[in-house]
């Protein structure tokens, strides 16, 4: 399973272009790439500068990486805009906006101008409006989820507005992100069978593994193991991510080691690439890729191996 | 007096070489409880001031001065022999004995190396004081404390031996060398000793003072000797010593640095003044003005002395005196040896090497030794006195025990046929050695695996089923990972300086334990750990010990010529590994430390006793494992035939269960013995209380009775190594309970009765047997007193009630492999042979030097690796993750496929081929100026040919099908096609192997052997490995994918819905809004719940379903 965004036509450059553009990108690079990031907004036009400065990147890529810093700076500065003053300043700011200049996509501006995800603000203003008109009964989750999926359940049409205005736009957060995060995941993960099938290799999936009780299950455990540039691979799990060493480090202690650990070495395919410095667990049974292998060495079939 | 012949024997023997020896470490002397030998060891001798450490705690380990000062600690292990003697000079660490291997060693109990024990036992310094010289000859004395003042003695403790013992003039002035330096605490002498003589006294602080005369500097000395004669410099050095020392200041000889480099002679100063310095502080204490009161044999020798020999004695068989007397103590060590009367005969083989390698003392000097020491006495007369007699002695037993050497591995032999005294020595004695050297066929080691399976996740016996609760089950899922997790940091860190398991695992170690015993998940866990100890350590890889294959290589490819110059070369670049001897206390290499360390950290009774019962119950299971012996039927000719190739897959998985159960069993009494380990001996009174105690509770394992039952079955081959194993980890306690003391008894009967009269049992069965208790009997932990003793006949008709005509004994299972594997210290031979021909004996004391392997290319990385070796792994990671039932089915199926295979092929196919083949050779040969060879080429090759088409046939049509009714039913497709694959590859190879053995050697003559085989094995050895090139990434959807339509929809609607917040639309857009929301969740849930490939790959009806809300907000925009 992953999590990446991938904007407007270009879902299929992480497929198809991969050939043409490297996505192996060493420590400094992506430290550089890093560093650029910190400016930019979740917005399409903010992606089209990444873009434009690293053009020898994929755009899944660059959107992949952009999206996992994005989120790592939310979470820094996620205790500066909870506190409680702060949202309500906040609400009090659309409360009056609104009411001069209700056409203007104010959210959004609010939302650029204190570096807040406009989607996570959208949240924020929400709850506050729940509040507000809940008196003391704080909002259930369920009901303030389902207003920002469905914004017409927003009472205020306005604000119904703003919020829609805000999930569409924003490339990282959102019920609609989650959603295409969600296929992005699923759809790999097909192309990945797709692929085994082409091979010709048997495997069993996460659900055949859990139908057995698996504790622990990779989404492919191939039934005959082949070998990689080499190495032995047993299982396979496909990451719809870039990997960064933020990421890597998290998946492999609470997926990739657990995964060694009971069936032996396997591989990881991050779809959008990956810090290349991070394959360097090969030889204690983690293999990364960015694509599925072309090299596959299969324990030859039939009596006439050995023979020539 | 039968009894103590023998150790009265051996003990003369290493009295006797003892001024001659002085390199590698002691052999240690033979102690029986009755019959104590008073011997010294000088070995920092006249050439004192070469004292590298090997020599000088040597020394302090033969002759114990005084009892051991009472400060030992346990902690200090391996220094501690030299601290009664250092004082100040003493350097933790820096100890003889301590070598890589040893430092990780871990001994039962944390006492001792065996040369401390041994110091214990020896003559202390009191042992010159009172007794008269009358009293010289009388060796074998019975020690005043009895068997208690052997236990006792044993242990560096507080009561000193010197007290018990009383005090007693040693065999002779010449032995008191070995002496070191006295302590201030002396009791009051009657003999004065001279104790500026650094030669009667040698230094032994001086291991880590004139240390820095250790650093290599070759060039001075390779100015000065040629490579045959490696050691003349620094043996020469001028040992005679002004009676008063020369004032130098302490402060400047202790710390000489190794910096910078000397001239010999520089060097040579420098040794004097250290020594000198040196003498000044032992005997300084005493304030008393050293007298020559010593035993005038000792100023005789000091006499001679003084005219040193500049070259290194070359051994001339002209010059050997006493031969007749020499042949007839060589023919009674033999008899002993062959007997099995010795405790150690791998031992005594050493020490008759360290006699062939030693470098004694110059001819003159030695002959004027010989003479002037007790003429009298036929005892004292030094018929090992000089390096001539000693090679002379040692090639007479070499040649007596020729088959035993002649089982060595091929570098020994090789090392010892080029060993150039030997052929001075005995011509004859080469040739042989040379002959076995070719006919020793031991093979390569095969390398290591390169990644370290995990145990398998196997769901009958790993899914929530298995468990008590869930709670039980996720815990254990959390263990797991985390016991990996510890298991990858010890590999990465462990070998860093300073890392401490306890320090840096322990507390996490604990967390873990303590949480799988609230979940109740321990016979999990001990499973696990288990199964991974196997899986690690099995082997004979040993982390870090890789670095002895390259060094082995070499020395067969090089021999010793060139090895000697090389290794002169290395000196300089790397470590120096020392020579251990042939009997280093248990250890735990590589992995096997983690796991040792892990139990130990964890100390959790839980575990442990899971552990024990489940290493007990596999134990004895793998102790009843059958191997079949070949088929009875085929005639004593036929041998060769099929049952060979049985035998071979026979002997492979004897190997294996012998190693399992041999780690097993270690582990096994690690554990049991654990809670009983104490860091000292405990004292008498304490003893008996702990044997009352003990002796009540029923042992972990009836050692005893499975003994008895392997010998009756004759199984022992199997059991004894373990059972070795397992008592080797006893507590100081254990030997002394009855039922122990019982098992070590029996296994002494075996080793006296069953291995001494050989016989019935295979020799190298035998040998491996001999090794494993030869061992036993000389590490610390056994029981000095037992070995001589015990009345072997006792039990013996017992024993002997064998009730099986045929058991494994009889089997041909070991090989040298395996010796070797399970004897890893048997390379101690090849070490100090090698460290001979190096010459790196004379200056670091035995030391060899070896390559330490600096890349890791070495190790073959992933790419270099052929495919070949790439398709094996695979068929052994195809095994990994599937149920240990398809691997037996497989292999079962193959072995019998392939030896039906042979069997018909014999049967029908040989005859034929044969008859032809005899023709067309006799018809040829009838006609003058035929090229034989090439016919003989052809006719092999037809043969084989054909045969291999048949077994290809054969094997091919048969394997499937037995396999495919064999496995499940539920079998995937996949799984069952592989493992008719593999069955029939592994038939086809067993098939052809038997083929290229046995067609080629009974129809054609030998040599034409190799190269049938070759042609033979040119066959199988080209694997086609046609990677199968997937289509690549060139994979299209045609259809739009889910997600993408919605990143489309997505931006139309941002797009438009800015617009619209112009206009303000009220309702209906916020409708489109909504329901493009309901249609997104909709496709969410279709995802979760259908996970269909037909509508990721892009739903018409979805996709319809999209494209009209499209168009219906389009309407919108447009209205």
């Amino acid at each position: 399973m992953s999590i990446c965004l991938c904007p407007g036509p270009l879902i299929d450059s992480g497929v198809k272009d991969k050939s043409v553009k490297r996505m192996q990108i060493c420590r400094a690079e992506y430290r550089v790439i890093g560093r650029f990031v910190e400016q930019l907004r979740p917005t399409r036009q903010c992606m089209k500068t990444l873009q434009t400065q690293f053009p020898h990147l994929p755009p899944s890529t660059l959107l992949s990486i952009f999206s996992q810093e994005y989120q790592k700076r939310m979470k820094r500065s996620m205790a500066r805009h909870h506190a409680p003053d702060v949202i309500k300043e906040y609400y009090q700011r659309y409360r009056s906006e609104a009411k001069t200049r209700p056409a203007a996509p104010l959210l959004l501006e609010l939302a650029n101008q204190v570096d807040l995800s406009p989607a996570l603000l959208a949240r924020l203003i929400v709850e506050c409006f729940l509040e507000e008109r809940q008196a003391s009964v704080g909002a259930s989750r369920h009901v303030l989820n389902n207003m920002l999926r469905e914004p017409y359940l927003i009472p205020d049409l306005l604000l119904a507005k703003h919020v829609e205005q805000c999930t569409v736009n924003d490339c990282c957060y959102g019920p609609l992100v989650d959603c295409i995060k969600h296929a992005i995941g699923l759809e790999h993960e097909d192309l990945l069978r797709d692929k085994l099938r082409e091979t010709h290799l048997s495997f069993l999936d996460e659900n055949q593994l859990r139908a057995k009780g698996y504790d622990k299950t990779p989404d492919i455990i191939l039934e005959v193991p082949i070998a990689v540039d080499g190495h032995i691979v047993h299982w396979i799990e496909s990451k719809a991510s870039f990997g960064d060493d933020h990421s890597h480090h998290t998946y492999l202690n609470e997926q990739f080691w657990s995964y060694c650990n009971r069936f032996g070495p396997g591989l990881v395919i991050y779809w959008y690439g990956f810090v290349s410095e991070l394959d360097c667990q090969r030889d204690r049974g983690i293999l990364l890729r960015d694509g599925f292998p072309l090299d596959i060495v299969t324990l030859c079939q039939g009596p006439a191996r050995g023979r020539v | 007096i039968k009894e103590e012949f023998v150790p009265f024997l051996l003990n003369f023997l290493r009295d006797q070489s003892s001024q001659t020896l002085t390199h590698g470490p002691t052999t240690p002397a033979k102690t029986p409880s009755t019959s104590r030998s008073v011997r010294t060891q000088d070995f920092s001798d006249r050439r004192g001031n070469k004292s590298t450490p090997i020599q000088t705690s040597r020394s302090a380990s033969r002759v114990q001065l005084f009892s051991p000062a009472p400060s030992v600690s346990p902690v200090s292990g391996r220094g501690e022999q030299e601290t009664p003697f250092t004082g100040s000079h003493c350097l933790s660490g820096v100890s003889a004995l301590s070598s890589p291997s040893f430092s990780s060693a871990w001994s039962p109990a944390p006492r001792n190396t065996p040369s401390e024990r041994r110091s214990a036992q020896r003559p202390s310094l009191g042992d010159f004081m009172t007794s008269p010289p009358e009293a010289q000859q009388h060796r074998g004395r019975r020690r005043s404390g009895g068997f208690g003042g052997c236990a006792s003695g044993r242990q560096t403790g507080p009561r000193g031996a010197v007290s018990e013992e009383g005090v007693r003039w040693d065999g002779g002035g010449r032995r008191s060398r070995g002496v070191g330096r006295i302590e201030p605490v002396s009791p009051p002498t009657q003999v004065q000793l001279n104790f500026n003589n650094l030669e009667d006294f040698p230094p032994v602080g001086a291991a880590q003072a004139t240390k820095p005369s250790r650093r290599i500097n070759p060039t001075p000395v390779s100015a000065e000797r040629p490579n045959s004669k490696p050691k003349s410099c620094f043996i020469s050095t001028p040992l005679s010593l002004p009676a008063s020392p020369p004032a130098i200041p302490e402060s400047a000889g202790a710390k000489l640095t190794a910096g910078s480099p000397h001239s010999l002679q520089e060097e040579r100063e420098l040794l004097r003044k250290e020594r000198s310095k040196l003498a000044q502080q032992t005997s300084s204490p005493l304030k008393t003005t050293p007298v020559i009161c010593t035993p005038t044999k000792t100023v005789h020798r000091q006499g001679s002395k003084v005219t040193p020999d500049p070259q290194s004695p070359c051994p001339d068989p002209n010059k050997v005196t006493q031969k007749s007397e020499l042949d007839l103590l060589a023919e009674l060590y033999c008899t002993c040896i062959s007997e099995n009367l010795v405790p150690c005969v791998f031992l005594e083989l050493f020490f008759v090497l360290q006699l062939l390698t030693s470098h004694g003392v110059s001819v003159s000097e030695s002959g004027e030794e010989a003479i002037s020491f007790c003429e009298d006495n036929v005892l004292e007369k030094a018929y090992l006195g000089n390096v001539h007699n000693c090679v002379y002695f040692s090639v007479r037993v070499l040649e007596n025990q020729f088959e035993l050497v002649s089982h060595l591995d091929k570098c020994t032999l090789r090392l010892l046929s080029e060993n150039e005294r030997v052929g001075t020595f005995s011509s004859s004695l080469k040739d042989h050695l040379a002959q076995a050297q070719e006919n020793c066929t031991a093979k390569v080691l095969p390398s290591p695996p390169m990644f370290v399976h995990s145990v398998p996740f196997q769901p009958a016996t790993d899914n929530r089923s298995n468990f008590s609760s869930d709670r039980a089950f996720h815990t254990f899922k959390k263990q797991r990972d985390v016991f990996y997790g510890f298991l990858r940091e010890w590999e990465d860190s462990h070998k860093e300086p300073g890392w401490d398991f306890e320090a840096a695992l322990g507390s996490r170690v604990r967390m873990m334990v303590s949480q799988l015993t609230a979940a109740g998940s321990h016979s999990h866990f001990a499973r696990l750990f288990q199964k991974q100890l196997i899986q690690m350590c099995k082997g004979p890889c040993v982390l870090g010990s890789s670095s002895d294959a390259p060094d082995a290589d070499l020395l067969g490819m090089l021999g010793a010529d060139s090895l000697g110059r090389l290794k002169r070369l290395q000196q300089r670049l790397v470590q120096p590994q020392g020579l251990i001897g042939p009997c280093p206390p248990p250890s735990f290499p590589g992995h096997q430390e983690f796991f040792k360390c892990f139990l130990q950290t964890a100390s959790c009774c839980q575990l442990n006793q899971h552990l024990k019962d489940g290493l007990c119950q596999q134990l004895l299971k793998l102790d009843e494992v059958s191997i079949l012996g070949p088929d009875a039927s085929p005639a004593r000719g036929e041998e060769t035939g099929d049952g060979d190739m049985e035998q071979q897959d026979e002997k492979q998985r004897f190997s294996s269960v012998l190693l399992t159960a041999r780690l097993l069993a270690k582990f096994l009494g690690f554990i049991s013995f654990l809670p009983y380990q104490t860091s000292e001996l405990p004292s008498r009174d304490i003893q008996d209380t702990a044997i009352t105690l003990r002796s009540k509770s029923s042992p972990v394992l009836d050692v005893c009775a499975v003994l008895r039952s392997s010998v009756h079955r004759r199984r022992t081959i199997l059991t004894v190594p373990w059972i070795v194993e397992f008592l080797s980890m006893l507590d100081h306690i254990g030997p002394l309970l009855p039922f122990y003391r019982t098992a070590l008894c029996l296994l002494l009967q075996i080793y006296k009765m069953l291995l001494g009269r050989g016989g019935e049992l295979c020799y190298m069965n035998q040998l491996l047997m001999v090794a494993v208790l030869g061992w036993l009997f000389q590490i610390p932990i056994f029981p000095e007193d037992l070995f001589f003793s015990t009345d072997p006949k006792e039990e013996v008709k017992e024993l002997e009630n064998i009730t099986s005509s045929q058991g494994l004994d009889t089997l041909p299972l070991v090989d040298q492999q395996l010796l070797y594997t399970c004897c890893p210290y048997l390379g101690e031979f090849r070490k100090l042979l090698a460290a001979f021909v190096a010459g790196s004996t004379s200056k670091s004391g035995g030391l060899i030097r070896k390559i330490t392997p600096t890349s890791a290319e070495l190790r073959g990385p992933s790419t270099s690796r052929s495919q070949q070796k790439l398709q094996v792994d695979l068929e052994q990671a195809f095994f990994h993750n599937q149920p240990p039932s398809l691997r037996r089915t497989v292999e079962f199926v193959a072995e019998r496929v392939g030896s039906n295979c042979v069997k018909h092929i014999k049967a029908t196919l040989v005859l034929e081929l044969v008859k032809g083949g005899e023709k067309t050779l006799r018809d040829s040969l009838g006609l003058e100026g035929v090229n034989t060879a090439k016919l003989n080429d052809s006719i092999c090759a037809q043969l084989c040919d054909a045969g291999m088409q048949a077994l290809e046939t054969a094997t091919s049509e048969n394997a499937p099908g037995a396999v495919r009714v064999l496995l499940p039913l539920e079998t995937s497709p996949s799984v069952l096609t592989t493992a008719e694959s593999i069955t029939t590859r592994l038939a086809t190879e067993k098939a052809c192997s038997w083929l290229s053995a046995n067609i080629t050697s009974t129809l054609l003559k030998r040599e034409w052997k190799s190269a049938f085989g070759r042609v033979m094995k040119s066959v199988p050895s080209s694997v086609s490995l046609d990677a199968e090139e997937g289509e690549g990434s060139n994979c299209t959807h045609k259809v739009p994918l889910g997600s993408e339509v919605m990143i489309e929809i997505k931006v139309i609607i941002a797009n438009w819905v800015s617009e619209k917040l112009y206009k303000l639309v009220k309702t209906d857009s916020l409708k489109t809004g909504g329901l493009l929301m309901v249609i997104y969740t909709k496709y969410n849930l279709m995802l979760r719940n259908e996970k269909s490939t037909k509508l990721l790959k892009g739903n018409t009806q979805f996709t319809q379903l999209l494209s009209e809300t499209i168009s219906y907000q389009k309407c919108f925009i447009v209205n």
